[in-house]
């Protein structure tokens, strides 16, 4: 409070400025109305605006929204309560991506590349060239040369019309799993978040591996810390040990190579603890200090404790998913614990459900970039910031026949033949299953920007184009109501790892890292507002510290005085043949072989994987 | 039979017609009530509702906070505001338009008005040559408020005592 009488002020304290990924609420919260939003502030009256209820596309929690319009213009994104999944809370994501739905870059026309120019044609022309394209395609190199990619945070509609086009075509090559580059977990069921999103706040321990939870996982984060100011003991393994704003027990801080190690470690602890035989594969792994006291707490037999292993999205896109899980699955059943996933998306589950996934014979994401095909479907999909190893798939895209690009925003022109502007989640009437397995359906709240039109219905009717069977929808219900048809989603949710009893561990197969030579791992992170395509161009996002130190590489103490560098140095960073130069900063809370460089940011674009070396020079 | 020939008498006479024109003669002769309207005019009521005006303070600075109440209350809808952030923080209006072809001319918008904004002036004599000629937008409104901005605060002030 500055100033005194009728010159008091409420400001951040000097200097500071509120840095939460969970600000917006303070609106909400504030009696008197004297907290503002300030994208929203001035622009319209309460009175004016219609509220409709909608669901947010950007986490797995699926927060309910109430959108409030004004004409065709989204105005603002309120909160609407639902004690099951956000309470009355949302991310600032949910609340403020609003901003995007009117960019700019918006796509309003589809547009076809001719002799590397860009026109803007109409429906019929986009789509005939599309249907004759791909016939061409599948007629000269095979249907198995197309691939179809979608991004996960696409509706249950859009998503099963996706895995119904490509089939039709003939494709098995199908899949959402972006970021991920682990595939040999071949799960027939969907990973879920293993309990209720309310159970979270009632867990008594719980062990997070491999999850930011604060950027990752804003909902969830505050769960979390409901549970831990009640006396839960959380327990946290990454990559850094940065304030995660909850009360934690334990800390595992490892590079990300060595989570395995440090999950055995607690593996092998917990056997030691309770007597029980210590997997073999684990034999010979030590346990810290850390691991040792995780095992106890875990390990301690009580009557109807809550407990919880929840693994990120970290562990899911790392390269070795399959052990983590099994590990995790190891200490789960050991100690009873419920596994968990926190899911990456919104509708994670619901494209395991509608299986957008490869079946025999089709190639998964990575190995679709791994080995170009001659065309690319893209759903939303942008290559630069979506993909587990952006270089690899820019350029997988770039020698590609064709590519065609369902998309809401201008992006991907460069390696794209045919862009169709695709709908919003505004705009559009769509289902997502949220990380507990809730279906929640809405329908869109304004009318589509320009001539952009919902997603299923492009793939409605390009599905017609070409001539397959099982097309004639006329609605967005009656889409559902097909995907959705016969799956059980309470059987099909299950965490059990196929390869849970194996246990094999890459310990010795493990190249060392050469440190010493200004190599340095990566820590796995999506930056938080850069995540999906509406937060990287909601304004207000992007002005926050949070989005503006993601195009920034941290780098540990010790590396950082080694040479020599002042905060804001710009320095090369190498990974594989790319090279990038960023500005540094100091950041005592990563490991000695860490480095911090979020991924789906401009500058991380340029980067391969996110899991792998780095190399640091000074610029 | 005595009715009969009274009434017989009466139209005989043709009296009912000289009452008649007596009153004619009487209006014939006496002062005239009809106004030559360019040249003469009624005298209007402080509180007459004719063309809007947007006011501004004595300082040049737009009394219109973009309240939106004025577009709230209209009956007829006839009112559009879009509003923004100025750069001085304060809330002010983008776009501020009456479509007169609309208006009802029920001054609820200058009644609802808290800072005394959006007047309804004594001007009624205007008119638009197309459809689109009577949709004043802020600029039009504005100018018209600084063009008769003496008859509004005489006419506010001779309202005041009653208000």
């Amino acid at each position: 409070m500055l100033g005194r009488g009728e010159h008091a002020e409420i400001t951040a304290f000097v200097g500071q400025t509120v840095n939460s990924e969970l600000s917006g609420n303070m609106i909400d919260l504030c009696p008197v109305g004297a907290l503002t939003s300030k994208p929203f502030r001035y622009s319209a009256r309460t009175w004016e605006l219609s509220r409709r209820k909608s669901i947010s596309p950007h986490d797995s929690v699926g927060a309910n929204l109430m959108v409030q319009v004004k004409g065709h213009r989204v105005m603002r994104v309120l909160p609407f309560e639902n004690e099951a999944i956000n309470e009355c809370w949302l991310s600032d994501k949910d609340r403020f991506s609003y901003e995007a739905l009117n960019s700019s870059e918006r796509l309003t026309k589809p547009m076809i590349k001719q002799d590397g120019q860009w026109h803007e044609v109409d429906w019929h022309t986009a789509l005939a060239y599309v249907t004759q394209g791909l016939s061409k395609i599948k007629q000269s190199h095979g249907a198995a040369s197309i691939g179809a990619l979608a991004s996960p945070h696409s509706t249950v509609e859009e998503l099963h019309l996706w895995q119904q086009l490509a089939r039709g075509i003939g494709t098995e090559n199908i899949d959402f799993r972006l970021r991920q580059s682990d595939f040999s977990e071949t799960l027939p069921t969907a990973p879920w978040l293993g309990m209720p999103i309310a159970a979270l706040s009632n867990l008594d321990s719980a062990l997070v591996v491999g999850a930011l939870l604060c950027s990752d996982h804003p909902l969830f984060a505050a769960r979390l810390r409901q549970a831990a100011k009640a006396g839960a003991q959380i327990h946290l393994l990454h990559a850094i040990d940065d304030d995660a704003l909850i009360p934690t027990a334990q800390r595992l801080v490892a590079a990300p190579s060595a989570w395995l190690e440090e999950l055995a470690g607690v593996a092998v602890a917990l056997a030691q603890a309770s007597n029980l035989a210590v997997p073999k594969a684990f034999n010979g792994v030590t346990p810290s200090a850390a691991a040792r006291k995780i095992a106890t707490q875990l390990g301690l037999p009580q009557l109807g404790a809550q407990r919880a292993i929840l693994l990120g999205n970290a562990v899911v896109q790392h390269p070795d998913f399959s052990l983590l899980y099994a590990a995790a699955q190891w200490i789960a059943r050991h100690t009873g614990a419920t596994l968990g996933f926190l899911t990456e998306a919104a509708n994670t589950i619901g494209a395991h459900l509608v299986g957008a996934v490869p079946r025999a014979g089709g190639l998964s994401a990575a190995e679709m970039f791994k080995q170009p095909r001659k065309a690319y479907l893209l759903f939303n999909v942008e290559a630069e910031y979506d993909t587990a190893n952006p270089a690899q798939a820019c350029a997988a895209l770039a020698q590609a026949e064709m590519v065609v690009s369902l998309s809401t925003f201008k992006h991907g022109l460069e390696y794209a033949d045919v862009v169709l502007p695709v709908a919003a989640f505004t705009e559009t009437a769509g289902t997502l299953i949220n990380a507990q397995g809730t279906v929640q359906s809405f329908n869109g709240v304004v009318q589509a920007l320009g001539e952009a039109r919902p997603g299923w219905k492009i793939l409605t009717v390009l599905g017609q184009l070409l001539e397959l069977p099982g097309f004639a929808y006329e609605t967005a219900e009656a889409v559902r109501a097909t995907a959705l048809e016969g799956i059980e989603i309470t059987a099909r949710l299950s965490n059990c790892s196929q390869s849970a009893p194996s246990l094999k561990l890459k310990l010795s197969d493990r190249p060392a890292l050469q440190t010493g030579d200004m190599v340095l791992e990566r820590l796995p992170e999506v930056s938080i507002y850069h995540a999906d395509p509406l937060v990287r161009r909601a304004e207000s996002l992007q002005l926050t510290r949070t989005a503006q130190a993601a195009s920034r590489v941290s780098l540990p103490a010790k590396l950082f005085d080694q040479l020599g560098l002042v905060a804001g140095d710009a320095v090369r960073v190498r990974q594989g043949e790319s090279v990038v130069t960023m500005p540094a900063v100091r950041d005592a809370r990563l490991p000695e072989t860490v480095a911090r460089v979020p991924a789906a940011t401009h500058a991380s674009a340029q980067l391969g994987s996110l899991f792998g070396e780095l190399r640091i020079e000074k610029a | 039979m005595l009715t009969a020939i009274k009434n017989f008498f009466k139209s005989f006479f043709l009296i009912e017609l000289f009452r008649g024109m007596a009153l004619t003669g009487r209006y014939a002769f006496a002062r005239k009530i009809t106004v030559q309207f360019p040249e003469e005019k009624t005298p209007l009521s402080p509180r007459f509702r004719g063309l809007h005006a947007l006011r501004r303070y004595p300082n040049g600075e737009e009394r219109c906070i973009a309240c939106k109440l004025c577009e709230a209350v209209c009956p007829a809808l006839a009112i559009t505001i879009e509003s923004e952030l100025r750069e001085d923080n304060t809330r002010r209006t983008t776009r501020y338009d009456i479509d007169l072809t609309k208006c009802i001319y029920c001054g609820l918008c200058e009644e609802s008005c808290p800072v005394d904004s959006i007047v309804e002036t004594q001007i009624l004599e205007y008119h638009g040559e197309k459809r689109g000629d009577l949709y004043f937008t802020k600029d039009m409104l504005l100018a018209v408020g600084d063009r008769y901005e003496a008859q509004i605060a005489e006419t506010k002030a001779a309202d005041a005592p009653y208000r």
